[in-house]
């Protein structure tokens, strides 16, 4: 067969990670709005609003951890490693956030005022491991013969920190899209200056980080046109499609902010994250670990690739059918008392 | 390499999997027994039967959410911890926890959205529908990750390449080894078993404050035919199970039976106090020639004992051997529950004699302590390998340093302390409140949805 296998797995996982990236961004991004709900009722229907799909949303979380021991293990047992801590940090924070759509409707007083916090605080520490571990896997990991072999707080910088504080802006921007989509009343017209903060916040870190990543890393400069002796304007033209996106999807929020549309400010934000991804995989393909390890070296063999590619054909257009069943089933305002509880 | 790293990782590797394995033992169990509550108030229309349906589906939903987010932990944990082990395993068992991914963990998150969520949702064949897939979805679950499992105890279809990697050679081979059959119907068995004591234990606990509880008598029925049926079956799983650990991991074989020796008419050791120093059991109490019998069928068969392996090719004994006693004992004891709860059942009232709903009760979380015991056995008995005669524990861990893996270990030790009594607080007030009658009618629909 002539099929080129880790390359369709490159395009495999890093859909898998782009899925989760937006759905459990948006759960995420409900999480860390939290607090800043007047009443418990709102706060009960924003839980309403996404407990019947995120386990679906996180179990996209489970298929980019697990593609990535399966299709390449090299990366896996590179990166996890190297990111020790802020992915424990991050497993524990999704335990407690997780558990917390049960908890909170068993708790009664107390109980359900500490899962509340759970929730929130858990979304929160969740969102923040995941910009550490991003963060610190664009700065690069110290490999040697495919290995880790740096030190165990590598991934904490300025720079690192400035990407978990731009994720948190682009979750809670993801979250107030979801929630003007799917709430009504005040709620929703609270979600819509959420919406407008979040947005202003995530322009202004993105930008800031894209910048940073140009002085980071030279190689990356050199693909947008800046090589450090002159200036390419036909590389950056090449490229110039994916901020003039990620410029379209905030412009997206902004009018349909402004036009109170119920489901352009989500979709804004989706194609802010997009062009986000794809601004990432343009400065770092074919690199699975940013300048150290190609997804080539990281591939596992042709065979394992094959069969699973097998499954991957039938399986995942039927997942993604189910998926959009459930949407479809749930779609509408929500209401606090939809639940069997 | 770092022992104390490698020691933390493989404290922290038992105690969040050992943790993990709690609910899907319970949860495998109540989604068939849900999908059955709900097919029999469908057929019957019975409200007795929606009735506990809604009632174990909070208690359903409280653990399975456990379920996931502890589960989640360990897909990451084989790359955080076991770095060297993922780059060994991948190539024959990554596919494996793929299309567990995608035939399992996909279908149960996604439908149990509707099982929860969706009664005034969708019509009620729909909605039956999704509570048999969530709980075709915990089986397709189980299926793949016991043969990944099982594939570890007794690697088979694979071949070392060149570079001193692993690589698969027959993919039915890897995913059916040896070892796999036996073990996924124990497993499934088990997390039966768990359930049915779990249902029994509530029922009978409500009984006992309410003699006149139409729903909980019928649950206790069904949890004794359960019981009644399963144990027993339980036992011969074990014993085949036992048969085929003789060929595939004598050494562990030697362990679960603290025999030395190799020869025939192996003693049973009821207890023993195994010393691996001296390399002899310090006392015993013993059955002369049934450890052959019950280990190969025949008691003048020769069973090899430990000082056939090298010292440090032997697996922990003490802890082997008390495992599968206690399994073994727990087994025992819910053949006789089960019978008694039967034999009563047939003279007319389980729910009335006390003394049964107090045993009941008693061995309510039974089936939780055999499955770890059992889980115990296998892999502590598997050592010092961790792919059975092709690597070694020592060779598998991360090149991460002691310091963080105690940290994480004592994150994990405060939030799982924080979510298991939570948790079971929130389920035994479930049990304490007890079922609420269901109104004969189902709930009513949306507008626009079929009935
Ligand atoms: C015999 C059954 C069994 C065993 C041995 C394991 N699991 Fe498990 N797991 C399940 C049976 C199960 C399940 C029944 O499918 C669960 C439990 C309850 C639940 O919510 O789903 C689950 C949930 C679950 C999830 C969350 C799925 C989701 O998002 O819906 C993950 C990622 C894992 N498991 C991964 C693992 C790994 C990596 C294991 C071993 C190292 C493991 N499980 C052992
Ligand atoms: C769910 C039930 C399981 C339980 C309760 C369990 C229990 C344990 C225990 C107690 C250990 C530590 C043994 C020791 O270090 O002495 C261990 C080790 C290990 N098990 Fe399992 N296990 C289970 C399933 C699995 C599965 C399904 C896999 C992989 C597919 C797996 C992979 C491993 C690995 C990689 C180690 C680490 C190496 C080691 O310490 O031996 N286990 N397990
Ligand atoms: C009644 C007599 C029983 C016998 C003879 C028996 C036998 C065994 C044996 C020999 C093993 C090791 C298999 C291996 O390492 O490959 C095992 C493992 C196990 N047992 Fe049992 N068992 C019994 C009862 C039970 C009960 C009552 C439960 C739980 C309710 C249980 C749950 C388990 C589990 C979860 C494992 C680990 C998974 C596996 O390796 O199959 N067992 N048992």
């Amino acid at each position: 067969m002539s099929l080129d296998l880790p390359l369709v797995w490159a395009g495999i996982i890093a859909l898998a990670v782009l899925f989760y990236v937006v759905l459990d961004g948006f759960d995420l991004g409900v999480g860390i709005l939290f607090p800043f709900a007047p009443t418990p009722r709102d706060r009960d229907v924003m839980v309403e609003s996404i407990a019947p799909v995120w386990d679906g949303n996180e179990t996209w979380l489970v298929l980019g951890g697990g593609g990535l021991f399966a299709a390449f293990p090299r990366a896996y047992a590179a990166i996890l490693p190297a990111l020790y801590l802020p992915i424990m940090i991050m497993l524990l924070a999704l335990v407690l956030r997780g558990v917390a759509f049960e908890f909170r409707a068993r708790g009664r007083a107390r109980g359900k005022a500490f899962w509340t916090a759970a929730f929130a605080g858990g979304s929160l520490t969740a969102t923040l491991a995941q910009g550490l571990v991003l963060g610190g896997f664009i700065q690069g990991l110290t490999l040697k013969d495919g290995a880790f072999a740096g030190g165990a707080f590598d991934w904490l910088t300025p720079y690192s920190v400035m990407v978990a504080v731009g994720l948190a802006a682009g979750y809670a921007l993801l979250g107030a899209g979801w929630l003007i989509w799917r709430t009504e009343g005040e709620l929703h017209d609270l979600a819509r200056r959420w919406a407008g903060t979040a947005a202003g916040a995530a322009a202004m870190l993105l930008a800031g980080v894209s910048v940073a990543t140009l002085f980071l890393h030279p190689q990356v400069a050199a693909r947008w046109g800046f090589d450090g002796h002159g200036f390419s304007e036909s590389a950056l033209a090449r490229l110039a499609p994916i901020p003039l996106l990620g410029l379209a999807g905030l412009a997206t929020v902004g009018l349909g902010l402004g036009r109170r549309s119920h489901v352009a400010p989500f979709a804004g934000g989706l194609i802010v994250f997009l062009s986000g991804y794809l601004g990432l995989a343009a400065g770092f393909f074919p690199y699975i670990a940013p300048y150290a390890m190609t997804f080539r070296e990281a591939a596992n063999e042709d065979n394992a690739l094959a069969l699973m590619l097998g499954g991957v054909a039938i399986l995942l257009p039927v997942i993604l059918g189910y998926t959009v069943f459930v949407y479809w089933l749930f779609r509408g305002k929500v209401t606090a008392d939809a639940g069997y509880h | 390499m770092d022992v104390y790293a490698l020691l933390l990782s493989r404290l922290q590797f038992a105690f969040t999997i050992a943790f993990h394995i709690i609910f899907p033992s319970f949860t495998i169990g109540l989604a068939s027994y849900l999908a059955v509550l709900e097919g029999l108030w469908l057929a019957s229309g019975n409200p007795v039967f929606k009735t506990l349906y809604l009632f174990w589906l909070k208690v359903f939903a409280l653990s399975f959410g456990m379920g996931v987010v502890t589960g989640v932990v360990m897909s990451y944990e084989l790359g955080s911890n076991w770095s060297v082990f993922s780059v060994q395993v991948s190539p024959v068992i990554g596919p494996l926890l793929a299309f567990e991914v995608l035939t399992a963990f996909f279908l149960e998150a996604s439908f149990l959205g509707i099982m929860l969520f969706g009664w005034r949702k969708v019509g009620r064949g729909l909605h039956f529908a999704a509570t048999l897939l969530v709980a075709i979805g915990t089986l397709i679950s189980a299926f793949w990750i016991i043969s990944a499992n099982s594939w570890m105890q007794s690697p088979a279809g694979f071949a070392h390449t060149p570079a001193g990697g692993l690589i698969a050679t027959d993919w039915m081979a890897v995913i059916f080894s040896p070892s796999f059959p036996a073990r996924l119907g124990h497993m499934t068995l088990a997390a039966y078993l768990t359930t049915a004591l779990v249902v029994g234990a509530a029922s009978a606990w409500r009984l006992l404050h309410d003699p006149d509880e139409a729903a909980s008598a019928t649950a206790l029925r069904m949890a004794i035919g359960m019981l009644a049926i399963v144990a027993p079956l339980q036992l011969i799983a074990g014993d085949v199970s036992g048969k085929a650990v003789r060929h595939l991991q004598p050494a562990k074989l030697a362990a679960i039976e603290a025999f030395w020796e190799t020869r025939a008419h192996q003693p049973f050791h009821i207890l023993a106090w195994p010393d691996p120093k001296a390399e002899t059991n310090r006392w015993e109490l013993s059955i002369p020639g049934l450890g052959s019998w019950i280990t190969a069928g025949d008691a003048g068969a020769e069973v090899t004992g430990l000082k056939a392996f090298a010292p440090e090719d032997r697996p922990p004994i003490a802890i082997v051997f008390y495992a599968f006693r206690v399994m073994v004992g727990l087994g025992l004891a819910m053949i006789g529950l089960g019978g008694w709860g039967a034999w009563l059942a047939l003279r007319g009232g389980p729910e009335r004699s006390r003394a049964f709903l107090w045993a009941t009760v008693a061995m309510g979380p039974t089936g939780f302590v055999s499955v770890i015991a059992g889980w115990i056995v296998a892999e502590v008995g598997r050592q010092p390998y961790v792919i059975y005669g092709v690597l070694r524990t020592a060779d598998a861990v991360s090149p991460v340093g002691a310091g963080q893996v105690s940290a994480s270990l004592i994150g994990f030790l405060a939030v799982y302390a924080t979510i298991f009594n939570v948790g079971v607080l929130y389920i035994l007030r479930l049990i304490a409140e007890g079922p609420t009658e269901a109104h004969e009618e189902p709930p009513p629909l949306a507008p626009g949805a079929r009935p």
